[in-house]
C-alpha cells in the first residue's frame, strides 16, 4: 500500500520526505533544542497535573486580563525566535568577507531574512501591542470585560495559529524566500514553486482574521462601554491611541487580506493579477501591500506613544501637558497614514507630481508627531521625575526617535531616496524607529503595568540592567548600517566583496550581542521577580500613584475588575478620586454578569490551522474536511445561548473583604 | 452609559464616584456596532477588488472582452432577484417586528429562493464563459473579472448558509431578543451585498459595455 504513488500523493499533497531538512545541521540543530524545550514543558504541565487547570482557566477564558497575558507571552516567545533569526544574519554578514561564505547558505540565509521580518511585526510586535491593549484598556474605561469576550478569545487563537504555521515551516518544508513582503513576480508559482510563499501567506490570513475582529472588539469596547461620565475628551490617552490603532487596523487589514488572497489566486488557480503576461501588473501588489503596510507602522507606534503618555505624566506627577493637543496628534497621524503609501517604492517611477505628492505628506506626518514629543517634554518641564524603569525606557525612547524620525524625513525627500533606496540606510531607519519606538514603549508598559497583572513589581536591577544592554545595543547595532547605507551598501546581502566595510557589520553584530544580554537579562528579570515576588509585592494596586481607572482597583484585578462601576468627573480620573476623598465602598454588593467561558475559540483555531496546512501542501481532503468542520463547529456554536453567568454576590463580598484586608495590611508600617 | 451624571452634583463636596445601583447591562448592545464596523471592514475588501477591476479590467491580452461575453438581460434578471430578495428580507423584518414568527418565516424562505436563483443564474454564466474559453486565466482582465463578481456570490452564498441556520434558530427557539437581533445583522449583510452588487452591475456589466 505505501507503494502506491497515488495514494500518497492523494494522503500528503507534495509533502515528501525531502521536505524535511534533514541535510541541514542548524536547522536540525535547532529543531533538537526546540524539542526537547517543548518536551520539558510538556512534561512538566504533564507532571504537575496542569492540563486541565490550563485549559479551564487559560485557553478558554474570555477575561480580557489573561487573554492580555496570553498575548505578551505569545509575544515574548516569538521575540526569541525572530531575535535568534537576527542574531544569525548579522554573524553572517560580519564574517562573510575575504572569499568566506559565512555559515548560511543562500537559500537559507533568504528564508533567515524573511521570517526574521515577518515574525517580528506579525507574531511580536504585533500581539505585544495587542496584549497591552487587550489587559489595560477594559481597566482604563472602567468596563467589566470587552464588548465580544468570546470573539476576543478566538482572535487570541487565530494570532497563535498564524505563529504556529511559521513555527511549523522552520521544521517542515520552509518558509518564504522573498523578503517580508512577497513581492511578486519573484512570489509566483514561477519564481517561488516550493511551499515557503504559501506557509508565508496561510500564516498571515490565519492570524489576520484575529488581528481584524480583535480590532473591530476593542473599537466597540471603547465606543460602548465607557464608564458614565468618561466623555471621549476624558479617556486616558492610552485608551485614545488604541482607539485610533484599532480604527487603523479595521481600516487597513482587509487590504491585507484581499491582496494576499489574490496572490494566492495567482499561486493557486493561475490568474493573472500580478503576473508579467496576460495583462498582469506586479507593481499593483506593491501599491495594495504598503496600502496596508504604511498603516501598520502607525497601528505599532500609536499605542506606544500612548504608553509613553501615560507613563511620562505619571512619573513627572503631573497632568498631562496638551491632553487635547495630543488626541488630535493622534487622530491626525491616523489620517495621514493613508496618505503615504508610495514613499516605500518612489523608485517605481510614478513621476515627479505623484512623488512630489506623497513626500510631501510624508515630511507633514512629522509636524504632529513633532507636537506630541513637546508634550511629552513639557510635561516633564517642572515635573517631579521619578527616574523608574518604565520612565527610562520612555527617555531612551525620547532620544532614540528622533534621530530615526528625521532619518524618515530624510528618507521622504525622493531625490534622495532614489540613492538610498533598499539600502542599509533605510534598514538602519525603520529599526531606529520600531526599536527605538515601539519595543522600548512596549517595554516601557511592560514594566509599568506588570504590578497590576502580578500584584508585584519587576525587580529593579535586572530590569536596568537589561535596559542599557538594549540601548546601547542598539546604537552599536545600528548606527554602523546608518553609515554602510551612505556608501551604498544594499540590504538583504549575503557576502561582501569590500574588505574595508568589515569592520562596521563587526560592530554591528557586537551590537546585536549587547541586545541579546539586555533579552537575557529581562527573562532574569522576571525570574528574579517571581521569586523575590514577596518583597515586591504591591498591596495597594497603585505601587506608582497614577493617575487613571486601572489603579483604582486591586492588583491583580478580580474577574469583575470593578465591584462597582466607577463614575469619572476629569480626565485623570484616579487621581481625582484620590484628591477629592473617594472611600472604597465596603457594603452594598451585587451579583455581577460575566460571560462564560467556551473552548469552541481554541477548536475553531485548530481547525484553522488543519486549514492552512492542507491549502499549503496540496492535502486537499484534509482542507475539504477541515473547512466543513470549521463552519459546523461555527454555526454549532451559535445553538448555545447560555454563554454569561452572575457572580455571586457572597463571592464579590468574598474578593473585596480580602482587598480591605490587604490595605489595612498596607496601610501599616 | 445610560446613568446622568448631573454636573452640580459632581461639583459639590462630596461627589459620587461610583454606581451603586447597577443593573445587568444589555446583552448584544454592542452587536449593532461591531457588525456594522466588520461591514465596513468587508467593503474595504470589495473596493479593493473593484480598484483592481479597475486597473487589470482593460487587459485583455488580446482574449475576449466584455462585450464578447456579457449577455446583458440575463444579468438584469439576476440584478432583479438580488432586488427582489432585499424587498422580501425588509417584508420579513417587519413580520418579525410584529412577532409574527409564521410570516417572518416565509419571508425569510422567499428571500432565500431568491438568492439561490441570483447565485444559480450568476454560476451558470460563469459556465457559459468557462465554456466559450474565457478562463479566469485567459487575462488579466478575466482573472479581475471573476474575482470581483465571484467573491460578491461567494458572499451571497455565505449569507444563503447563515439565512438557513436562521430559520432553523427561529423555528426552534422563537423570536427571542438573540434572534431578533441575528436576522438585523443578516438584515445588514444582505442588504449590503445589494449595494455592492450594485456597483457590480454599474461598473462591470454596464460599463464594460461601453468600452
Amino acid at each position: 500500500m505505501f507503494n502506491n504513488p497515488d495514494l500518497l500523493k492523494f494522503i500528503f499533497g507534495r509533502l515528501t520526505l525531502d521536505s524535511l531538512p534533514l541535510h541541514e545541521p542548524i536547522i536540525l540543530g535547532t529543531f533538537a533544542v526546540v524539542a526537547m524545550g517543548g518536551v520539558a514543558v510538556f512534561g512538566a504541565i504533564t507532571y504537575f497535573r496542569l492540563w486541565s487547570y490550563l485549559w479551564r482557566e487559560w485557553f478558554t477564558t474570555v477575561d480580557h486580563k489573561r487573554i492580555g497575558i496570553m498575548y505578551m507571552i505569545l509575544g515574548i516567545v516569538m521575540l526569541l525566535r525572530g531575535f535568534a533569526d537576527a542574531l544569525m544574519m548579522r554573524m553572517q554578514q560580519a564574517i562573510a568577507f575575504n572569499g568566506s561564505e559565512g555559515f548560511l547558505p543562500a537559500h537559507h540565509y533568504d528564508q533567515v531574512f524573511t521570517a526574521h521580518g515577518v515574525i517580528m511585526i506579525f507574531f511580536v510586535a504585533m500581539p505585544l501591542v495587542t496584549g497591552l491593549m487587550n489587559y489595560v484598556v477594559p481597566l482604563q474605561i472602567g468596563a467589566r470585560d470587552v464588548s465580544f469576550p468570546f470573539l476576543n478569545n478566538f482572535s487570541f487563537w487565530m494570532t497563535t495559529a498564524g505563529a504556529v504555521l511559521v513555527m511549523m515551516s522552520l521544521f517542515v518544508g520552509e518558509f518564504a524566500r522573498t523578503g517580508w513582503l512577497a513581492y511578486p513576480p519573484l512570489s509566483n508559482l514561477g519564481y517561488s514553486p516550493d511551499a515557503g510563499v504559501d506557509y508565508y501567506i496561510w500564516a498571515l490570513q490565519v492570524a489576520g482574521v484575529g488581528t481584524l475582529l480583535s480590532g473591530v472588539n476593542l473599537i466597540c469596547t471603547i465606543v460602548k462601554l465607557r464608564a458614565p461620565g468618561m466623555t471621549m475628551m476624558r479617556m486616558p490617552v492610552f485608551t485614545w491611541t488604541a482607539l485610533c490603532t484599532n480604527v487603523l487596523i479595521v481600516a487597513s487589514f482587509p487590504v491585507l487580506t484581499a491582496v494576499l488572497a489574490l496572490l494566492s489566486l495567482d499561486r493557486y488557480v493561475g490568474t493573472d493579477f500580478f503576473t508579467n503576461d496576460f495583462g498582469g501588473n506586479p507593481m499593483m501588489y506593491v501599491n495594495l501591500i504598503w496600502i496596508w503596510g504604511h498603516p501598520e507602522v502607525y497601528i505599532l507606534i500609536l499605542p506606544a506613544f500612548g504608553i509613553f503618555s501615560e507613563v511620562t505624566s505619571t512619573f513627572s506627577g503631573k497632568r498631562l501637558f496638551g491632553y487635547t493637543s495630543m488626541v488630535y496628534a493622534t487622530v491626525v497621524i491616523t489620517i495621514l497614514s493613508y496618505l503615504v503609501w508610495l514613499h516605500h517604492f518612489f523608485t517605481m517611477g510614478s513621476g515627479a507630481s505623484v512623488n512630489s505628492f506623497f513626500g510631501i505628506t510624508t515630511m507633514i506626518i512629522s509636524i504632529p508627531t513633532g507636537a506630541k514629543m513637546f508634550n511629552w517634554l513639557f510635561t516633564m518641564y517642572r515635573g517631579r521625575i521619578r527616574f523608574e524603569l518604565p520612565m527610562m525606557w520612555t527617555m531612551a525612547f525620547m532620544l532614540t526617535f528622533v534621530i530615526g524620525g528625521m532619518t524618515g524625513v530624510l528618507l521622504a525627500v525622493p531625490p534622495a531616496d532614489f540613492v538610498l533606496h533598499n539600502s542599509l540606510f533605510l534598514v538602519a531607519h525603520f529599526h531606529n524607529v520600531i526599536i527605538g519606538g515601539v519595543v522600548f514603549g512596549i517595554f516601557a508598559g511592560i514594566a509599568y503595568w506588570f504590578p497590576k497583572a502580578f500584584g508585584f513589581r519587576l525587580d529593579p536591577f535586572w530590569g536596568k540592567l537589561s535596559f542599557w544592554f538594549w540601548v546601547v545595543g542598539f546604537y552599536f547595532a545600528f548606527m554602523p548600517l546608518y553609515v554602510l547605507g551612505l556608501m551604498g551598501v544594499t540590504r538583504r546581502l549575503r557576502v561582501f566583496d569590500d574588505p574595508s566595510l568589515q569592520i562596521w557589520f563587526v560592530i554591528a553584530a557586537v551590537g546585536a550581542l549587547m541586545v541579546f544580554l539586555g533579552i537575557v537579562c529581562f527573562l532574569v528579570q522576571i525570574a528574579v521577580s517571581v521569586l523575590r515576588r514577596e518583597q515586591l509585592r504591591d498591596v495597594t494596586g497603585d505601587p506608582w500613584n497614577a493617575r487613571t481607572l486601572e489603579w483604582a482597583t486591586s492588583s491583580p484585578p478580580p474577574d469583575y475588575n470593578f465591584a462597582f462601576t466607577p463614575v469619572v468627573h476629569d480626565s485623570d480620573a484616579w487621581w481625582d478620586m484620590k484628591h477629592r476623598g473617594y472611600s472604597r465602598p465596603l457594603t452594598g454588593f451585587k451579583p455581577i454578569h460575566m460571560p462564560s467561558n467556551t473552548g469552541t475559540g481554541v477548536i475553531l483555531a485548530g481547525l484553522s490551522t488543519a486549514f492552512a496546512v492542507g491549502m499549503i501542501w496540496y492535502m486537499w481532503w484534509l482542507a475539504g474536511l477541515s473547512f466543513i468542520a470549521l463552519i459546523a463547529v461555527a454555526i454549532g456554536h451559535t445553538f448555545n445561548y447560555h454563554r454569561d453567568f452572575h457572580i455571586p454576590a457572597d463571592t464579590v463580598v468574598r474578593e473585596e473583604n480580602a482587598r480591605t484586608r490587604l490595605l489595612g495590611a498596607g496601610a501599616k508600617p | 452609559m445610560s446613568i446622568n451624571v448631573n454636573p452640580a452634583q459632581a461639583s459639590t463636596a462630596q461627589p459620587i464616584f461610583y454606581v451603586l445601583d447597577e443593573h445587568d447591562h444589555a446583552e448584544g448592545g454592542s452587536t449593532m456596532l461591531g457588525f456594522w464596523i466588520y461591514l465596513m471592514s468587508d467593503c474595504l475588501i470589495f473596493a479593493i477588488l473593484f480598484a483592481t477591476y479597475g486597473v487589470l479590467g482593460s487587459n485583455y491580452a488580446a482574449g475576449p472582452a466584455p462585450k464578447d461575453l456579457f449577455d446583458l438581460p440575463l444579468v438584469a434578471v439576476n440584478t432583479s432577484m438580488l432586488l427582489l430578495s432585499s424587498i422580501t428580507y425588509g417584508f420579513a423584518m417587519l413580520s418579525m417586528e410584529r412577532s409574527r414568527i409564521a410570516a417572518t418565516q416565509v419571508w425569510l424562505a422567499i428571500t432565500g429562493l431568491f438568492g439561490l436563483a441570483f447565485v444559480g443564474i450568476e454560476l451558470s454564466e460563469f459556465r457559459h464563459m468557462i465554456h466559450e474559453g474565457a478562463t479566469p486565466q485567459r487575462s488579466a482582465f478575466l482573472s479581475s473579472f471573476f474575482t470581483l463578481v465571484g467573491t460578491h456570490g461567494l458572499h451571497v452564498s455565505f449569507g444563503l448558509v447563515w439565512l438557513t441556520t436562521l430559520m432553523v434558530q427561529v423555528w426552534r427557539f422563537g423570536l427571542i431578543e438573540a434572534n431578533k437581533r441575528r436576522l438585523m445583522c443578516l438584515s445588514m449583510f444582505w442588504h449590503f451585498l445589494d449595494v455592492v452588487w450594485i456597483g457590480v452591475f454599474t461598473f462591470v456589466y454596464l460599463l464594460g459595455m461601453l468600452r
